[in-house]
């Protein structure tokens, strides 16, 4: 006997067959990594000819769940099902087979080989001996028309810009016959300009009949391209809704599980006297071109100066040079910071004026990863009262150091709350806390701050946001920089556009649309 | 628990070593557990086993000391052995030149002489690293053939007795002499020379381990061992780390002179190093890179070198060497498991130079 209990006699009830058929769809899908459960008892729907978008806080499982859909991981339980069919996709070439292709955040591509080559890598056409690299040719072309990739077979990828390389990218998919694309943060490292030219792609692709699953975390996106929405949170799909229906503030609300801000709220900002004047510096390097060329502005007290440009355009020299943490030799022109100047400066020294600096890359700037959260929330002042006493301030006071790191992980909300704790520990978002924590301790009269909320939770990148504007209104200078063009534009009281190490304009954020900063982007003027 | 998860690896690194040193002894026609009831008895016997095996472990303190403080700064001191030489024969230099001095301002010279110039012959590859980026590695394995070189030259051709067959220096100063531990402890004969640098050696582990944890130096220098470019963010100078690391190491390594010259020979004797320079990165790794480690660590090599005498001597087939692999066997296990924590890549062999 079944389970499924006894049968009255009635007729089986014909199942009524969907409008719309399922590509693909997970099936109480559950992936445990040590201890964390990658994955609960998940299920996803992707209908066919539909662009589907997977969006949630990092750590939230999407990555893994499309990763065990393209065969890189096996689940621990639950089943997958192509056009209705239970399959087993043990490796990427089980997902390839059955028509599903992926595009990651990093490309996987040889520089120094053609765009076809590059393509037919791994299947390749001809006998063993002969590769027919024309056939292939033409086939790419056809396609790359059929799409409207623009894409030259023959081009060296060396030679392609970013977004020409995620676009041959695709056409990998494509040309192993892929209905299905999965997409990994695909705009992460695109243009304004090239974020809509990629979803007139996408959009193009849709039409043809392909269906594409998209992973990202800017809901702005995902309200511009998707048909439907599956949010997952902690592991687990929370919820599942027609991109039609929703808004961004429910779509917030379901990842952080709570009501959230998206906008910066904030007051005119009431300037003061410039702190920090920079005049014409450049960041030379030998036998090449400039990083920063000739840069001229000022920050002035209670204000935040934006910098908004490509990621690779000189923002991260400039922040840099102003830190103390490129060699002075490399540095011309000069920087002053309330009146002196201190271009010959060392990073101590400046940091003992009342510079501090929250980095970009937190991982190799910003922490110690071995050291504990009490270690890191001292990095800076490590060498002075109030964290040091005896001996002529030789030895570390350690219960000063409990003291000043209690402070900042309760009053920046880091979590766990355990000084104790190796850095390497913590998530992303609660390192980024710590660290700002840090830097605001000191009670800063400059802060460079560089993707102040890069791979930080929406949750948190509320509370960062706040803080930020809370310190300007202490009237403390902000200069930011981030690659986030709502961040910086939301945040900014006046924004500078950086390409190719040059400030190339200045806009009124309040006033700005998104294509005049992408304009600037990207020409240059 | 913290304690006890440091611990557990190096136990079973050892444990592994004394297993397969079993099977070897097993396999040359000897009873393992005879052996082994040999070499541990006879390092741990009173008096002369537990005061020999103390002595043999001194100098591998320090350099097991001086290999962790460059570590801890992110640098590879291979050149603990030549930093061991120059500073034996300085420390008798200065006990042959001043020989007439009384021994209150004799030894503390001596002992200036031995830091001194161990710190400089370790400070040599430290300014190079931080001056031109050239690797600590390759720079302290040349010093090592410098250092013992150029220290030989100066005992065969300037400071050896006329007529004396072996290659050592004339007699310190009476004055230059420190005392042997016998003298201060009962039963202890003053025959075995055990002297007043192991005592030291046990102050330098507690001074290593406040000046690393408890200073704001010792910060600068972990930090800088820990991420160069976060250090460098903090306002540290990694070249000054560099620096200073490697000359701590180097005086740490120093340190053994004092051992050999004013405790033990009282004179400079050429060759005298068993591989203590290159012993102490074991020690260290054994150690876990911690002061307390070390010591232990130390201890455990020093009874392994006593034991191994008896074993040679007592047992049938088993020779000595039998130590040399166990002490092989326990880096192997040392160091397959900091591979595999990654800690390798700290050493900075693996990686690019950091400056």
């Amino acid at each position: 006997m079944s389970k499924a209990g006894p049968n009255w006699g009635f007729p089986k009830t014909k199942v009524l067959r969907p409008k719309t058929k399922v590509m693909i769809e997970l099936r109480n899908i559950s992936k445990r990594f040590g201890a964390v459960l990658a994955n609960d008892q998940i299920n996803i729907k992707v209908e066919t000819g539909t662009i589907h978008a997977i969006v949630g806080e990092n750590g939230a499982g999407k990555s893994t769940a499309m990763r065990i859909a393209y065969g890189f991981y096996t689940p621990d339980s639950g089943e997958i099902l192509i056009d209705g069919q239970v399959h087993q996709i043990r490796t990427p070439h089980d997902a390839i087979a059955l028509g599903i292709g992926m595009v990651h955040q990093h490309f996987m591509l040889v520089d120094t080989m053609s765009v076809a080559e590059n393509i037919v890598l791994g299947a390749e056409p001809g006998s063993a001996l002969a590769l027919d690299l024309a056939t292939a040719s033409s086939q790419i072309r056809k396609l790359s028309e059929e799409f409207k990739l623009s894409v030259d077979p023959g081009a060296l990828i060396e030679s392609l810009s970013v977004g020409q390389q995620q676009r041959v990218e695709l056409l990998k998919a494509l040309y192993r016959k892929a209905q299905l694309l999965i997409l990994d943060e695909p705009t992460a490292v695109l243009t304004p300009q090239e974020v809509e030219e990629f979803f007139a792609i996408l959009r193009s692709m849709r039409e043809q009949g392909k269906t594409i699953v998209i992973i990202t975390h800017k809901l702005s996106e995902v309200l511009a391209i998707s048909d439907d929405v599956t949010v997952m949170r902690d592991g687990k799909v929370v919820g599942r809704v027609k991109t039609k229906e929703t808004n961004a503030a429910e779509l917030a609300r379901l990842m952080v599980g709570r009501e959230v801000l998206l906008r910066v709220e904030k007051t005119d900002a009431k300037p003061g006297v410039p702190r920090l004047e920079v005049v014409d510096l450049s960041v030379n390097v030998k036998g090449s071109t400039p990083r920063v060329d000739k840069v001229s502005f000022k920050v002035r007290a209670g204000e935040i100066v934006g910098i908004a440009g490509v990621e690779g355009n000189g923002q991260t020299e400039l922040i840099e040079a102003l830190a103390g943490l490129v060699e002075s030799s490399q540095l011309s022109g000069s920087i002053n910071f309330e009146g002196r100047d201190i271009t010959r400066q060392s990073a101590r020294a400046r940091r003992e004026q009342g510079i501090a600096h929250i980095p970009e890359d937190r991982h190799r700037r910003g922490l110690l990863l071995e050291f504990s959260l009490a270690e890191n929330s001292i990095l800076g002042v490590h060498y002075r009262p109030p964290v040091t006493a005896y001996a002529g301030n030789v030895f570390l006071d350690n219960a000063a150091i409990q003291q000043r790191a209690n402070e900042i992980i309760q009053g920046f909300d880091v979590r766990p709350a355990n000084a104790a704790l190796p850095a390497r520990a913590l998530s992303g978002g609660n390192q980024q806390k710590l660290i700002i924590g840090r830097e605001f301790k000191v009670d800063p009269r400059l802060l460079l701050v560089s993707q102040p909320t890069r791979g930080v939770d929406i949750g948190a990148i509320e509370f960062i946001h706040r803080k930020l504007v809370a310190l300007r209104d202490g009237g403390c200078a902000i200069l930011l920089v981030s690659a986030e063009l709502e961040e910086v534009t939301s945040l900014s009281d006046r924004l500078l556009i950086i390409h190719k190490g040059r400030i190339v304009g200045e806009v009124d954020p309040k006033v700005t649309t998104v294509e005049e900063i992408g304009l600037l982007m990207t020409r240059g003027h | 628990m913290k304690l006890l998860r440091e611990l557990v690896f190096p136990l079973l690194a050892v444990l592994a070593a004394f297993v397969v040193g079993g099977i070897l002894i097993l396999l040359i026609g000897d009873n393992p557990i005879q052996a082994y009831k040999l070499l541990i008895g006879s390092a741990l016997s009173w008096p002369d086993g537990i005061g020999y095996t103390l002595f043999y472990a001194t100098p591998l303190i320090f350099t097991g000391l001086a290999v962790l403080v460059a570590f801890r700064c992110g640098l590879l001191n291979i050149g603990a052995e030549g930093q061991l030489y120059v500073a034996a024969f300085a420390t008798a230099w200065v006990g042959i030149t001043l020989a007439q001095r009384s021994a209150w301002i004799l030894i503390p010279l001596c002992f200036l002489a031995a830091v001194l110039a161990g710190g400089v012959w370790g400070a040599i590859p430290g300014i190079l690293k931080a001056r031109f980026g050239s690797h600590e590695v390759i720079n302290t394995i040349m010093l090592n053939f410098i250092g013992i070189a150029l220290v030989s030259y100066f005992t065969q051709y300037h400071y050896k007795v006329p007529g004396d067959p072996i290659m050592e220096s004339s007699e310190i100063g009476q004055g230059a002499h420190i005392a042997r531990l016998g003298h201060f402890i009962h039963g202890l004969p003053e025959r075995i020379p055990l002297n007043l640098a192991f005592v030291l050696a046990l102050i330098c582990c507690v001074l290593v381990y406040l000046f690393l944890w408890r200073t704001k130096w010792g910060y600068e220098l972990r930090a800088t061992g820990a991420s160069p470019t976060a250090a460098e963010y903090g306002g540290i100078s990694i070249r000054k780390q560099i620096i200073i690391a490697m000359t701590i190491s180097g005086s740490l390594a120093g340190m053994v002179g004092i051992n050999e010259v004013l405790g033990y020979r009282h004179r400079y004797y050429d060759g005298f190093s068993d591989n203590y320079g290159f012993t102490g990165i074991a020690v260290a790794l054994l150690g876990r890179n911690h002061p307390f480690g070390v010591v232990i660590a130390a201890l455990l090599f020093g009874v392994l070198q006593r034991g191994g005498i008896y074993v040679d001597g007592f047992s049938e087939h088993v020779t000595k060497d039998i130590v040399q692999v166990l002490q092989g066997v326990i880096i192997l296990f040392v160091a397959a498991e900091a591979f595999f924590r990654g800690q390798f890549g700290s050493f900075g062999l693996l990686k690019r130079s950091k400056v």
